[in-house]
């Protein structure tokens, strides 16, 4: 039981706090300042941004969990009607959120497998 | 412009900072993103106390979701070191640009190294909104309070998301997992100003679940890459033919 707990912090520590920690520390010691318009800074937005999209396609597509018992069009209907609400409703986040959440509700209750 | 504030100490200034958090626009965001994220953490299995420590180590949501999903799916550790620090290449010149409202002549490196700690998106935002007009010396203290605030909104709403996610039936649990996704899909949508941000948004949404059923080897960074720099490559030719 020891083990996998411990392997998880140290995980943690090596795969999470580190490579995410070294940013913030090159921030810190080269500040003589990076302009936030340079080529590089706008090309690794946009590589995060990839990445981030590509983690949350996964998320609705293959969940694991409490979410695989809503059938995988409930998830997917879900998504793109709290998107359109989104963006429907003066770009509000919350509103996006609420229909969302909404439509995977009534979809769930409706279709649980 | 916020109105000038003063401090009659240090100590008064981190507590002026920690009040601000009550009243931010960030309070709700974070409470709702960590309920999500302590959902998620329970889903793959990780303990309470882990989650707690990702938040006060990593600090930074989006790596922490894709910490979360890649360990709990079974990532390799390399691919999901990388896939962590490409999210985060952002911290770098947020913290370059918060600096110079912190830094006075007399201040010592170890006394910027909470602050550097502490930027996230949230905290950069509101910092660069309010510091102008806190005086100077006492900066540091304040933008201390208002991050650590932060920190404890986000820690202490992991937990009930944690706690929420054990407890409930699996279709209100499913819902409480679905937040983290759809949050973050529109919160990113919402902060891409640039047609390059949208681009990448479409592409990673695309690549990620093709490369992954596709079992390619380090999914997560190829994504990144091909949909970051595809991304780029059109925003250029844009740019290019204007």
């Amino acid at each position: 039981m020891m083990a996998p707990e411990l392997s998880a912090y140290l995980a943690l520590v090596l795969v999470g706090f580190l490579p995410n920690e070294i940013w913030r520390a090159l921030g810190l010691l080269l500040a003589r300042g990076l302009d936030e318009d340079s080529e590089i800074v706008v090309w690794s937005r946009a590589v995060a941004t990839a990445i981030l999209a590509g983690v949350i396609a996964k998320l609705i597509l293959f969940p694991s969990g409490a979410l695989t018992s809503i059938p995988l069009f409930v998830r997917v209907a879900a998504a793109v009607c709290g998107f359109a609400a989104f963006l429907g409703i003066r770009r509000s986040a919350f509103a996006g959120v609420l229909v969302g959440e909404a439509i995977l509700l009534l979809g769930g209750f409706l279709f649980a497998g | 412009m916020p109105a000038p504030a003063t401090f009659a100490s240090s100590a008064a200034a981190y507590f002026g900072g920690l009040k601000s958090v009550l009243t931010s626009v960030f309070f709700p965001v974070i409470a709702g993103t960590y309920v999500g994220i302590g959902a998620l953490a329970h889903d793959f299995s990780f303990s309470a106390g882990w989650l707690a420590l990702s938040t006060v180590l990593v600090w930074a949501a989006p790596a922490q979701v894709i910490l979360i999903s890649a360990l709990g799916t079974g990532s390799a550790l390399i691919e999901a070191a990388i896939a962590v620090s490409l999210s985060a290449i952002r911290l770098f010149p947020m913290v370059v640009a918060l600096l110079p409202l912190l830094r006075r002549k007399e201040t010592r490196l170890r006394q910027l190294l909470l602050p550097a700690h502490f930027t996230a998106v949230s905290m950069w935002v509101e910092s660069l909104r309010l510091l102008p007009a806190v005086p100077q010396q006492h900066r540091i203290p304040f933008c201390n309070g208002l991050s650590s605030g932060y920190m404890a909104t986000a820690t202490t709403f992991g937990f009930v998301g944690f706690y929420l996610a054990a407890g409930l039936p699996p279709l209100l649990a499913g819902a409480l997992l679905f937040l983290t996704p759809m949050s973050f899909l529109i919160s990113t949508a919402r902060n891409a100003k640039m047609l390059l941000d949208r681009v990448a948004l479409v592409l990673g949404l695309a690549l990620g679940p093709v490369l992954s059923s596709l079992n390619v080897d380090l999914d997560l960074m190829w994504t990144g890459v091909l949909g970051g720099s595809g991304a780029y490559v059109i925003h250029r030719l844009r740019e290019a033919a204007a």
